[in-house]
């Protein structure tokens, strides 16, 4: 399959129609989204209609943007004007949202197409895509495994070729890790660098929209053109981006790589071994590893499974019945809430409600939410720590690869530790990216993470464009 | 022996702010309009919406803190979570541990300083009204909700418990009024629930110490209610302790009509708001330079404008002066008076106008210009005018939205005799009475009435009684 920027090219000098990019995408999402499940709607006609006014561009002499005619997959919680937006759940299952997304905003005014909305655990809770309320989607690598969660959907409609790009969110991993099972490479950028502004909140301090692409270079691109501030989300940076897309192909010079043991040691041996390796092919081109370690990292997954399900009560309180999606009638508002509630949530989420809820009630906020957060505190310091000796650090996106469907649905603890590497840079709200290298002993793709300070992209994807250069042919697709 | 019993208030004032937008949104903030129509997907609390605190809401909150001579902090906003059908996110978006203004005081007008604790940042909610049955809240078929309410801004002021009467709490709540029309931060109308008052109320034993168990009284919607409820609650309260029984903590609900109060909840019924802080806004630190424009554009407060009408007036106001002032300064009128005082008016005339037939034409009096107010006032102190005839042509002048008082006059026929006019007169009529006016000469007062009375006839009551009277003296000599 043609990338993005390739694509985008050939669209915008006229050699193939966006039309036409958009009916064989459509044709391939046909053929085989039945079998993956990555898609939950996709958007034929809209995609049509929108690809025939980026035709009508061209055709005009004008410029259509770079991402002219790319087909791109959207996460089923970012808001799409009059078309479905249910989170992977019941409870907004027919609510259409009457706006867009900030980022849907920004990839139509770069010329992209928005193909359909992915699949994804209910409200991004799950790093399997199987706590979706509309059924799990299976990893286009091989499809006894999951693809990783939650942005499974997009993650496995970029790996099977439905569309060239994707846009997930990553809360505590929910882009990184699906990526690295799934064999692509999926970026969580600075916290405020994104706009939230149309992501249905999971928690709201950690969430942040990102690329999924098939490259690296795809992936700079697409965040080249999401990143900017919005006036419509308050915690948006105000200052304007560094284009990643110029420096990309600068190589690693002198650039200091940690290669971080606590983001190594927890994982499976045939993962730490391609993370060395990966190490391995930086230093080769002429970056100047060393080993670091961070320890305070080990405590970012407790924090995080309070400060997570602290917000997410409160942002998922909405859901009630009163103004959309589904309602189940009771006798008077509160048992028509509860009602609503326990049949349009499943269990993961109910699980996190009630964690959170209970970490900030009153006699508990300062044992559970208040300490929490002293520990993200932490997290970031060390993080500050580590960044004065090194430029980025190196280290596993998943302590393994894909695992089969069904193995850890019980197991809500083992599930939880798929985050274990990704946390920390949703704690600190840096930058991080993963990029495939190589396979594990299973033939099943492993990802590498690049971790940078805030607003590092442009050296993060750098790191990143020589970490894909370097991993070994042929494996992992 | 009885005991003599101490009533222990404290009020909670929350106004909301005539800002031209809501406070997290665009939605025109109105009062009166079609019931949702003034939405958006923020103030819906829809999937994906972000707040973008208004700007304007947090200079009118700042006006209030400088009013009340608070300190103005760096604060943050919290949400406060409970379920309610007219809280369209299920939380409120309000502030906790760290609020706008604090630690200030208000006087009321006979000296005594009541603390003001805090004066925060809020969102207002929707309003929701029931229909079908009975019309109660339990027993109503349906709720409907209006949400031109929800984001309406709001500040809520806190008093410390420093109040002992009933009158000291209607004064405290009748100056604050006066305080947040006069800071141009709210228009203060408790009628359409621009302000609402509940009141916090205890008992003690007179003479010590120790605060009793309060109770908290809503539904206060007039100065009047806030009185009568407080009484009832006060005597409930004395009824309780001096049976041998304990008050228990609760919200009690006033009803106007039954003229008593109800239990809405008690202590261990009330909600867990489990607050913390709002993660989609940033915190709220206005600058000194900001802090100094606000309070450099706040205009004299109502205190300092009722001395400056008093020092107007000579420094020693009469009681009925005094309370015309008042009238005059919770109007607004204060600058008409001192504008015409000024330009050579008696003051006490324009007051004593100002606060009766200015006032009695509400609004419109208030556009009266000055111009016109002081040229009248001149026609009738020197005489041109009768103080009858003055107070129509202000009538007339007040519907008109101004006009030259004297036009008016004559067209109504009210211009006053001439000095001429009036002697040749009296000469016919000194005449036609011989006998009536030798023994008016001889000292016969009694007669001065019959004389002006037939003057009037004559001129068909366009001499001015004053004059008339004058110059009967004067001939008699």
């Amino acid at each position: 399959m043609t990338g993005a920027l390739a694509l985008a090219a050939e669209v915008r000098s006229g050699a193939r129609s966006a039309r036409q990019v958009v009916e064989e995408a459509l044709a391939t999402v046909a053929r085989g989204n039945e079998e993956l499940n990555a898609f939950l709607t996709v958007l034929s006609d809209e995609a049509r209609a929108q690809a025939d006014a980026v035709d009508a561009v061209v055709a005009a002499g004008r410029d259509p943007g770079p991402l002219a005619g790319v087909p791109v997959a959207l996460k089923d919680n970012l808001c799409t004007r009059g078309a479905p937006t249910t989170c992977g759940s019941k409870i907004l299952e027919g609510w259409r949202p009457p706006y867009d997304a900030t980022v849907v905003q920004s990839l139509r005014a770069a010329g992209a197409i928005a193909l359909g909305k992915t699949n994804m655990d209910e409200f991004a809770m799950g790093s399997s895509t199987e706590n979706s309320a509309f059924g799990p989607t299976r990893n286009p690598r091989h499809t006894g495994k999951v693809p990783g969660g939650s942005s499974g959907g997009s993650a496995a409609a970029v790996a099977a070729g439905f569309a060239p790009l994707g846009l997930g969110s990553d809360t505590g991993g929910s882009i990184r890790q699906p990526a690295a099972l799934c064999g692509v490479v999926g970026m969580k950028p600075t916290y405020g660098r994104v706009s939230r502004y149309g992501l249905v909140a999971f928690a709201s301090s950690l969430d942040q929209i990102g690329p999924f692409a098939a490259n690296v270079e795809d992936a700079a691109l697409l965040y080249d053109v999401l990143a900017g501030h919005d006036p419509l989300d308050s915690t948006s940076l105000p200052s304007v981006p560094e284009p990643t897309m110029a420096s990309l192909h600068d190589g690693v010079e002198g650039v200091r790589i940690g290669l971080c043991r606590d983001l190594i040691d927890g994982c499976a041996s045939d993962v730490a071994a391609r993370v060395h390796e990966a190490a391995e092919a930086l230093a080769g081109a002429g970056a100047k590893v060393e080993e670091i370690s961070v320890p305070e990292f080990a405590y970012g997954l407790s924090a995080y499974y309070l400060i997570a399900p602290a917000e997410a009560s409160s942002n998922l309180a909405r859901y009630d019945g009163v103004r959309y999606g589904l309602r189940v009638d009771g006798d008077d508002a509160e048992a028509m809430n509860t009602a609503t509630r326990t049949a349009g949530f499943g269990a993961e989420v109910k699980r996190r409600v009630m964690l959170g809820t209970y970490a900030l009630s009153a006699g508990y906020y300062d044992a559970y939410y208040a300490q929490a957060q002293r520990v993200r505190t932490l997290v970031m310091r060390a993080f500050d720590r580590a960044y004065e000796s090194v430029d980025v650090l190196l280290g596993a996106t998943a302590p393994t690869t894909a695992f089969d469907l069904g193995a850890k649905v019980d197991d809500p603890m083992a599930m939880y530790m798929n985050d274990v590497c990704t946390i920390p840079s949703n704690l600190s709200g840096h930058p991080a990216v993963s990029v495939p290298f190589g396979a594990g002993n299973d033939g099943l793709p492993v990802g590498v993470q690049v971790l940078a300070p805030a607003l590092g992209e442009a050296i993060m994807f750098r790191v990143a464009q020589v970490v894909e250069s370097g991993a070994p042919h042929g494996t992992g697709s | 022996m009885s005991t003599d019993w101490e009533m222990v208030i404290g009020l909670e004032v929350h106004c909301e702010l005539q800002t031209a937008t809501k406070l997290f949104c665009g939605c025109r903030n109105a009062f009166g309009d079609e019931p949702n129509v003034n939405i958006c997907p923020v103030c819906l609390g829809l999937p994906g919406s972000l707040p973008v605190l208004n700007e304007q809401a947090v200079e009118f909150a700042m006006r209030i803190g400088a009013a009340l001579h608070c300190e103005i902090r760096p604060s943050e906003f919290a949400r406060k979570n409970y379920f309610y059908p007219d809280q369209a996110k299920d939380y409120q978006i309000s502030q906790y541990d760290l609020p706008l203004n604090t630690g200030g005081w208000l006087e009321l007008p006979d000296g005594f300083r009541v603390g003001v604790t805090r004066a925060h940042m809020e969102e207002d909610t929707g309003k929701l009204t029931h229909v079908g049955g009975s019309g109660r809240i339990n027993a109503a078929l349906h709720a409907l909700v209006d949400y031109n309410r929800s984001g309406v801004p709001l500040v809520e002021i806190v008093s410390e418990p420093d109040i002992r009467t009933v009158g000291q709490a209607r004064a405290y709540a009748d100056e604050l009024r006066g305080i947040l029309v006069a800071s141009g931060a709210s228009d203060g109308r408790m009628e359409e629930g621009s302000m609402r008052v509940d009141a916090n109320v205890s008992v003690r034993p007179a003479g010590t110490d120790a605060f009793g168990t309060r109770c908290e009284i809503k539904n206060l919607n007039s100065l009047r209610s806030l009185g009568r409820a407080i009484e009832y609650e006060a005597a409930r309260q004395i009824a309780v302790l001096e049976s041998g029984g304990v008050i228990e903590q609760q919200t009690r609900h006033w009803d106007e009509s039954a003229g008593r109060t109800e239990s809405m909840r008690s202590k261990e019924e009330a909600n867990d708001y489990r607050y913390f802080p709002e993660p989609d806004l940033v915190p709220l630190a206005p600058d000194a330079a900001w802090q100094g424009r606000v309070g450099a554009a706040l205009g004299p407060m109502p205190a300092e404008r009722r001395a400056g009408l008093a020092t107007a007036l000579g420094g020693a106001p009469s009681d009925a002066e005094t309370d015309q002032i008042r009238a005059v300064v919770d109007l607004g009128l204060d600058g008409l008076v001192t504008a015409a005082a000024e330009a050579g008016a008696p003051p006490a005339l324009a007051l004593a106008r100002a606060a009766n037939e200015v006032a009695a034409q509400g609004d419109a009096g208030l556009r009266l210009d000055a111009g016109s107010f002081t040229a009248l006032l001149a026609m009738e102190s020197g005489g041109r005018l009768s103080a009858t005839q003055s107070k129509t042509v202000l009538g007339a002048l007040i519907e008109r939205g101004g006009g030259d008082p004297a036009a008016v006059a004559t067209e109504m026929g009210f211009e006053a005799l001439g000095a001429d006019t009036l002697s040749a007169v009296l000469d016919d009529v000194i005449a036609a009475h011989p006998d009536e006016w030798a023994r008016f000469v001889g000292g016969d007062d009694k007669l001065m009435g019959m004389f002006t009375g037939e003057v009037m006839k004559a001129t068909k009551g366009k001499a001015n009684g004053k004059e008339v009277a004058a110059e009967l003296r004067r001939r008699r000599g």
